[in-house]
């Protein structure tokens, strides 16, 4: 079980939490060529080790937190809101 | 075949001797400086591509490439089930290729891989499912695919340990079942040692702790050769088939692939007498059900839901599945866990595999197995071989190819939108 330390709720149980998926995928202009829209859509880094990534604190506060969390230990780094990183 | 022809003449000779003079299934070669195409994951898949590179399309001097030791990732780590109930015309016509190779897999292979067709049976809980479950298995019957369907009670009849839940006991009662007579299970392990013995014998060299470390491309950006653990090596092929991991070793050639890695569990109880003789799954519960050779309850649920390689598993999913078979198998309440593991799964973004040519010429990629990778073994192999050989894919992979997610050519069998996680 991991804990997700919520900076509103504080150490949560992952079943609380629903996965957003990698953080670092940006969408694009409308306006943008069809191959960076396959690349927005479809294609990821899947780092092995430290990846950053989107959880929605369903069962909580309904934050969206941006969590870096290493794929290989799970181990959790930094959590932050995802609306103060301006994406 | 390496060691002899396994028979009953060769059973009995060894007996004779005191089994004492069994030879080795493979040889453990070195590394020759230079192969015609190189197989990058000893797992069944890349075993397979091998043996019917050699078998069918002529080519003898290959070797596979195995960091560790074969049939060590996912032909472990599964729960050894093979099918071809899918809806889509290319899946329904790739698996049920695979279908009919295992089907003659021991006598080709001369090594008992254990395939039991018992029946693959999926449980519908809501008029939703009934009606999704109905059309896919009417379309596998205009595939020219076994596909029959079961009332409540035939299935009661067929599995008489199920619990209904007519009484309530079950959130979900379950309506109808549908059944895959020709579908069941076989030894995962069987599947990459008899891969590797046919192989072997037909003069590919299985080199394994050999870990590719990077590919070297020339000033046309084809391949050349690739960098091991155990020295660089000319080539002018290698077909990568390492699922679970297709994004690091792909990344070495700076392609990027639309697949994100997650972890599918897996549990064995203790073993007990026999009680299940078919294979029982259930999209509605998501967990799917059967008795090993051995006696221990072999349970599969769904992903964990997010990236990870640890090939470890966390309990929440643990704990999902088995409520759920405690529902539906009363009677293996009382039973305890044995054994647990989690296999890495290459999850693509429509559920379905990319078998084909990638952007850099001789490089080629078998992956994008969600979790269904074992009951491909056999076509996965024999199409990505093809594929190989002849620089261009079979009618049976020509729709797998790396390039349909920028074609809007997706494969999406669930219908389940861009999401790993989702399929």
């Amino acid at each position: 079980m991991m804990l997700i330390p919520c900076p509103h709720c504080g150490p949560r149980p992952e079943t609380e939490f629903v996965y957003g998926g990698d953080a670092n995928v940006k969408r694009p202009d409308p306006a943008a060529p069809d191959a960076e829209w396959t690349d927005y859509i479809y294609f990821r880094d899947n780092p092995k080790g430290a990846h950053r990534e989107l959880w929605l604190h369903a069962a909580g506060c309904h934050s969206w937190l941006t969590v870096e969390r290493d794929t290989v230990t799970h181990a959790i780094g930094s959590v932050s809101y995802t609306k103060d990183s301006g994406e | 075949m390496g060691g002899g022809r396994y028979s009953f003449l060769s059973l009995a000779k060894n007996a004779l001797s005191g089994h004492k003079n069994w030879q080795p299934a493979i040889r453990h070669p070195e590394p020759k400086a230079r192969y015609d195409a190189v197989i990058i994951g000893g797992g069944g898949h890349g075993l397979a591509t091998a043996y019917y590179l050699a078998k069918l399309h002529g080519m003898k001097n290959i070797a596979v490439l195995e960091r560790g030791w074969i049939g060590g990732g996912n032909t472990g780590r599964n729960t050894t089930i093979v099918r071809s109930n899918y809806l889509l015309e290319p899946n329904a016509h790739f698996y049920e290729h695979s279908l009919k190779l295992w089907e003659g897999l021991s006598a080709d292979l001369n090594f008992n891989v254990m395939f039991s067709q018992r029946s693959v049976i999926n449980t519908c809980h809501t008029p939703g499912e009934v009606e999704a479950t109905m059309r896919r298995y009417n379309a596998m019957r205009l595939n020219g695919i076994d596909a029959e369907f079961l009332s409540a009670d035939e299935l009661k009849r067929r599995v008489p340990d199920i619990n209904l839940g007519r009484d309530g006991s079950m959130r979900w009662p379950i309506m109808c079942a549908v059944s895959q007579p020709r579908g069941g299970v076989a030894r995962h392990d069987a599947v990459a040692w008899g891969y590797a013995r046919g192989a072997d014998s037909l003069g590919v060299d299985i080199l394994q702790n050999c870990e590719v470390t990077g590919f070297k491309r020339g000033s046309d950006g084809a391949l050349q050769g690739v960098e091991t653990s155990r020295g660089y090596i000319e080539t002018p092929k290698a077909g990568v088939a390492v699922a679970g991991h297709s994004g690091h070793v792909m990344a070495m050639a700076d392609i990027r692939l639309p697949i994100e890695s997650h972890l599918l569990q897996a549990f064995v109880s203790e073993p007990v007498k026999p009680f299940l003789d078919v294979v029982v799954s259930t999209g509605a519960l998501h967990f799917y059900i059967s008795q090993t050779d051995k006696g221990e309850v072999l349970l599969g649920g769904g992903l964990d839901g997010y990236n990870s390689y640890s090939q470890r598993g966390t309990i929440p999913n643990i704990e999902e599945v088995t409520e759920a078979a405690v529902e539906m198998f009363p009677n293996i309440s009382r039973l305890k866990w044995m054994r647990q593991w989690a296999g890495v799964m290459d999850m693509t973004m429509d559920g379905s595999p990319i078998i084909g040519k990638t952007p850099v010429q001789g490089l080629y990629l078998d992956g994008g197995w969600c979790y269904g990778g074992f009951k491909a073994t056999p076509g996965s192999g024999w199409c990505f071989a093809h594929t190989i050989a002849h620089d261009e894919p079979h009618e049976l992979n020509a729709a797998f190819t790396l390039d349909r997610f920028g074609r809007s050519a997706v494969i999406d069998e669930k219908g389940a939108g861009p999401y790993a996680k989702a399929h």
